[in-house]
């Protein structure tokens, strides 16, 4: 708790200039072009003595179109549309509706919503905060609702620009993923 | 004096026990009755699910207007309140924290449960495929939520029983709760215990579900409509009450102030109606006795009884010269007993149209009209006080006499309008026939608007194919299931069905139970076994003992049984799949769940079942059951109105002995049910199966004026002013008395009601004028009358 005490009084230190603030980012976000970026992701589960690492593609069509595909270790396809999530693996098809579950909600969003730069729509479920420059940036976003907050303690976003390279999620038993994203040519 | 004892004692003894009868009979108001006594397998299969099955205890419920928010609100303060009714078995409303005990059950039976449970899965090569498997899905955007779990369950059994449960699409939801696709209105299903075809209990589950969401929704500006069969008997029920009563006050209420204007004396009208009364009570002694039940709609229609049956005495009270007359017996009783005996051969056809509800109006109808007649013949003249006379209507009768006379200078009237009948009826012949079943359904639109509405917005409508299993015990049935199902999973697989859902799938066979038991490995075992499969991988065995705990519990579980899911979602789902049917065997029924396009490979189905080696399955497509069910009886409706038609006709041809007779008898119920007929095409109104009948009741109602018209022109008859009188009292009557039915929102007693009092009136105004009578009748002084030819 200390630490992350110190880590905000950091970020705080290191304020963003008066010029490059969060409206500001996000503006750029919701400025860049459609993209797709391969992934790789790693999670850290306490039960595991070694990450469980995947990778793939994902791609964002704005304004709320996400689809993550992963080709390993198993073809998997993750498609975010509007309310909608559809999941598909070995052959199977579901889907789910954001509204009804607001712990995948959490989670889509704070990617979706980071890519699609849509500020208002994150400011609606996180609290947003702001670190380092236009040139490597870091986005910390929590959960409003507190009944969130025992799943998602947060979500990082790191980046440069108008582009992010890596999503990080902590979850509040400690477990995280890093997902690191670099772009794919068009 | 002693002779007349021993049929007034047989009367009394009769209606005493008929009394009994009554008093413990069940009234019913279901509207199942109205669905035939299937003939097939599949048919009888869906009757019996419509009535008693899972499907008849569904109650689904709308709240629409307000806001979205308070529209949530109150469905889950109405499911939270009947969550706590006994009346109720089960309420969902979609709110998401309803499963924690279904949960449970999953988690703790997941190695009876899970399809994936064999011996080498938990071998050492299928531990680590299966673990392998599970942290791939931990690497996956769904991994989130087995984290959890993968100590105790590594090998993902919980997911695989999961997955083979759910659901294929989620009803869509608003503000965590259920709603139509447009979001514009809460919806909840309810399932009462009661089965849909006690109607009482439903109607005290709907009214208990009505009293409390007013206490809930108080204030708000929300709108409640409640749908489905159990609520659809209630209403029927209630509308039905509503009638009967009515009816039968209307129709008591003419046939008495016509007979007092005629009459003028109390006694007469008492003892006129005593054959009604007695045939009515003997009817529904008749009906309960021969169906154990009685339906609301028989009562409805006995309303009819009291027009008709009233005939018999007022032919007794009218015609005869005196008290204790036997001239009146030689002289009328024959044509009567006719006449009675061709009612009998139309009301036949109701009798064997294969809806019992219908065939109780037939039993109804044939054993009153039999006991009024007995009884007016055999008791009544017993009970006349010497010296009752009821006033002479011979001067009605004279009048009618000349009025007849009149019209039947303008005979040729009668085959002018059968013949544009005929015309009207061929123009319309494309929109004469109602193919729906549902005409006969008493339920208002907007209601079955309502209920299409709610169950497209859960998804019910998918429960079109399905396949039936039978077997003696619940453990047979259940057996035969899981053979029919290996088969499907060969089609799913191929992707020729997008899956299906099978009680076996909540409840396994026991035998399944067991072999999935006996590919559980000891602890030691299993141990062992884990520390070869997970060398060299990121999770360690020893972080497993949760696991080896578990599995070793599940060895020597007791079985999953019917009760060891009481109470839980999966008793409800289990319930409509698997029910013991009236015959005592156990069925088990697998819905078959087609693809986007909303397509069933059927013909690969019905292959894949004759693999399946299982004697007792079939494939049940529902719409198509529904529609051949209809037309099966419409055609037979058809088939016993011509059979009805031929027994009159050899009536009237073994009795009249005379093919001009039996023309002449014909001629005006032909004509007047063409007339009818086009009467009904030219209002609009589609001829049900209903109709079909109501003719012929026509024809047979009719028969009985027309034979007084044929006896009056083949037999001089020295009143035949009175004999007219009688005649047109009695129509008059039978008139007022289907004319008050026609009233009736009901449309299986409108159809009737209708029909018949238009009929019966023209067939008389027919007969008067096409036989001739005018002159017969006013001629007729001849004393000597002889013995009538007809009846013996």
């Amino acid at each position: 708790m200390k630490r992350l005490l110190l880590l905000a009084a950091f970020a705080a230190a290191q304020a963003p200039a008066a010029d490059w603030n969060i409206p500001t980012l996000f503006a750029e976000l919701a400025r860049a072009r459609p993209e797709r970026a391969a992934f790789v992701e790693k999670k850290y589960i306490s039960i595991l003595d070694r990450p469980v690492e995947s990778s793939g593609e994902l791609a964002f069509t704005p304004p709320d179109r996400m689809e993550k595909v992963t080709l390993k270790p198993k073809p998997e396809r993750v498609t975010v549309d509007r309310e909608t999530v559809t999941l598909e693996r070995n052959g199977k098809r579901q889907s789910l509706r954001l509204r009804e579950n607001p712990a995948v909600a959490v989670l889509v969003e704070s990617v979706r919503g980071t890519l699609a730069g849509d500020l208002a729509a994150l400011s609606r479920t996180y609290s947003i905060a702001l670190a380092g420059d236009r040139a490597a940036w870091r986005i910390t976003l929590r959960p409003l609702d507190p009944s969130l907050g025992t799943l998602v303690e947060r979500v990082e976003v790191a980046g440069a620009q108008a582009r992010v390279g890596i999503v990080e999620i902590f979850q509040a038993d400690g477990d995280r993923s890093v997902m690191a994203l670099s772009p794919l040519a068009r | 004096m002693a002779a007349r004892a021993p049929a007034i004692v047989l009367w009394l003894l009769l209606l005493a026990l008929c009394g009994v009868q009554i008093a413990n009979s069940r009234f019913v108001a279901d509207l199942s009755s109205f669905l035939p006594a299937a003939p097939t397998e599949q048919q009888r299969l869906l009757v019996d699910q419509l009535r008693d099955g899972a499907i008849s205890r569904v109650m689904l419920v709308g709240i629409s207007g307000g806001d979205a928010g308070a529209r949530a609100d109150t469905s889950r303060a109405l499911a939270a309140r009947l969550r706590q009714d006994p009346r109720f078995a089960s309420v969902a409303n979609g709110a998401p924290g309803d499963f924690g005990r279904e949960r449970d059950i999953v988690l703790a039976q997941r190695y009876v449960l899970s399809p994936n449970v064999t011996p080498q899965r938990f071998e050492v090569e299928g531990l680590r495929a299966a673990i392998a498997e599970t942290l791939d899905l931990l690497a996956s955007p769904a991994g989130l939520v087995l984290k959890s779990l993968v100590a105790r369950d590594p090998t993902g059994e919980t997911l695989a029983v999961a997955e083979a449960l759910r659901r294929a699409e989620n009803p869509n939801a608003v503000e965590g709760v259920w709603a139509t696709p447009d979001g514009s209105e809460a919806v909840l299903v309810m399932r009462t215990r009661a089965a849909g075809s006690d109607t009482e209990a439903q109607a005290a589950a709907w009214a208990a579900l009505e009293a409390t969401y007013r206490e809930l929704a108080a204030g708000k500006a929300l709108t409640l409509v409640v749908t489905g069969p159990g609520v659809f008997s209630a209403k029927a029920r209630a509308m039905i009450e509503h009638d009967v009563q009515r009816l039968a006050l209307v129709s008591l209420a003419i046939v008495v102030t016509v007979m007092l204007l005629v009459y003028r004396s109390a006694l007469a009208i008492a003892l006129g109606l005593l054959p009604v009364l007695s045939g009515g009570i003997v009817g529904i002694a008749a009906v309960s006795l021969g169906f154990g039940v009685v339906h609301g709609i028989t009562l409805g229609f006995g309303t009819t009884l009291i027009g008709e049956a009233v005939d018999y005495s007022i032919y007794l009270f009218v015609q005869s010269e005196h008290a204790g007359d036997e001239n009146w017996v030689k002289r009328f009783w024959p044509t009567i007993r006719l006449g009675v005996l061709t009612s009998i051969a139309g009301f036949s056809a109701l009798v064997f149209s294969g809806l019992p509800g219908l065939a109780q109006l037939g039993v109804y109808s044939i054993t009153g009209l039999v006991v009024a007649a007995a009884v007016t013949r055999f008791v009544l003249p017993q009970l006349l006080p010497a010296g009752f006379r009821v006033r002479d209507v011979s001067g009605l009768g004279r009048v009618l006499v000349r009025v007849a006379a009149t019209a039947a200078r303008a005979r040729w009237i009668v085959p002018a309008l059968a013949a544009a009948a005929i015309v009207v009826l061929a123009t319309h012949r494309a929109t004469l026939w109602e193919p729906q079943i549902s005409a006969l359904n008493p339920i208002v639109d907007s209601d079955r608007q309502a209920d299409v509405r709610l169950r497209a917005s859960l998804g019910a409508s998918d429960a079109r194919h399905m396949i039936a299993v039978h077997g003696a015990t619940v453990e047979e049935s259940l057996a035969a299931a899981e053979k029919v199902t290996a088969t499907l999973d060969g089609l799913v697989g191929a992707g020729r069905l997008a899956g299906y859902e099978s009680p076996s799938r909540y409840l396994p066979s026991q035998a399944t139970q067991q072999a999935r038991r006996e590919s559980l490995p000891g602890a030691a075992v299993l141990r062992e076994r884990l520390r070869q499969a997970l060398a060299g991988s990121p999770l360690r065995a020893e972080r497993l003992e949760p696991f080896i705990t578990d599995v070793e519990a599940a060895r020597s579980s007791p079985p999953l049984t019917r009760e060891s899911l009481a109470g839980t979602a999966f008793e409800q789902a289990i319930e409509g799949m698997l029910f013991r049917d009236p015959q005592g065997r156990w069925t088990a029924m697998i819905g078959l769940r087609p693809d986007a396009r909303s397509r069933i490979d059927l013909p690969a189905v019905a292959g894949a079942i004759a693999s399946a080696g299982v004697g007792s399955a079939v494939l049940i497509d529902l719409k198509a059951e529904i529609d051949n069910l209809y037309s099966g009886y419409f055609e037979r409706a058809l088939a016993m109105s011509a059979a009805g038609l031929g027994v009159i006709v050899l009536l009237l041809a073994g009795a009249l002995r005379s093919p001009a007779r039996v023309l002449r008898v014909m001629a005006p119920l032909v004509a007047g049910v063409l007339v009818v007929a086009a009467w009904h095409a030219l209002a609009g109104t589609r001829l049900s199966l209903l109709h079909l009948i109501a003719l012929l009741l026509v024809i047979a109602i009719g028969s009985n004026y027309a034979l007084f018209f044929d006896r009056a022109a083949t037999v001089q008859d020295h009143n035949a002013a009175r004999t007219l009188a009688s005649l047109a009292l009695a129509n008059f009557t039978t008139v007022a008395s289907f004319g008050a039915l026609s009233l009736s929102s009901i449309p299986v007693l409108h159809a009737i009601g209708s029909t018949v009092a238009v009929g019966a009136f023209i067939t008389l105004a027919f007969a008067a004028m096409l036989s001739g009578a005018g002159i017969q009748f006013a001629h007729g002084h001849n004393q000597n009358a002889h013995d009538p030819p007809d009846g013996r």
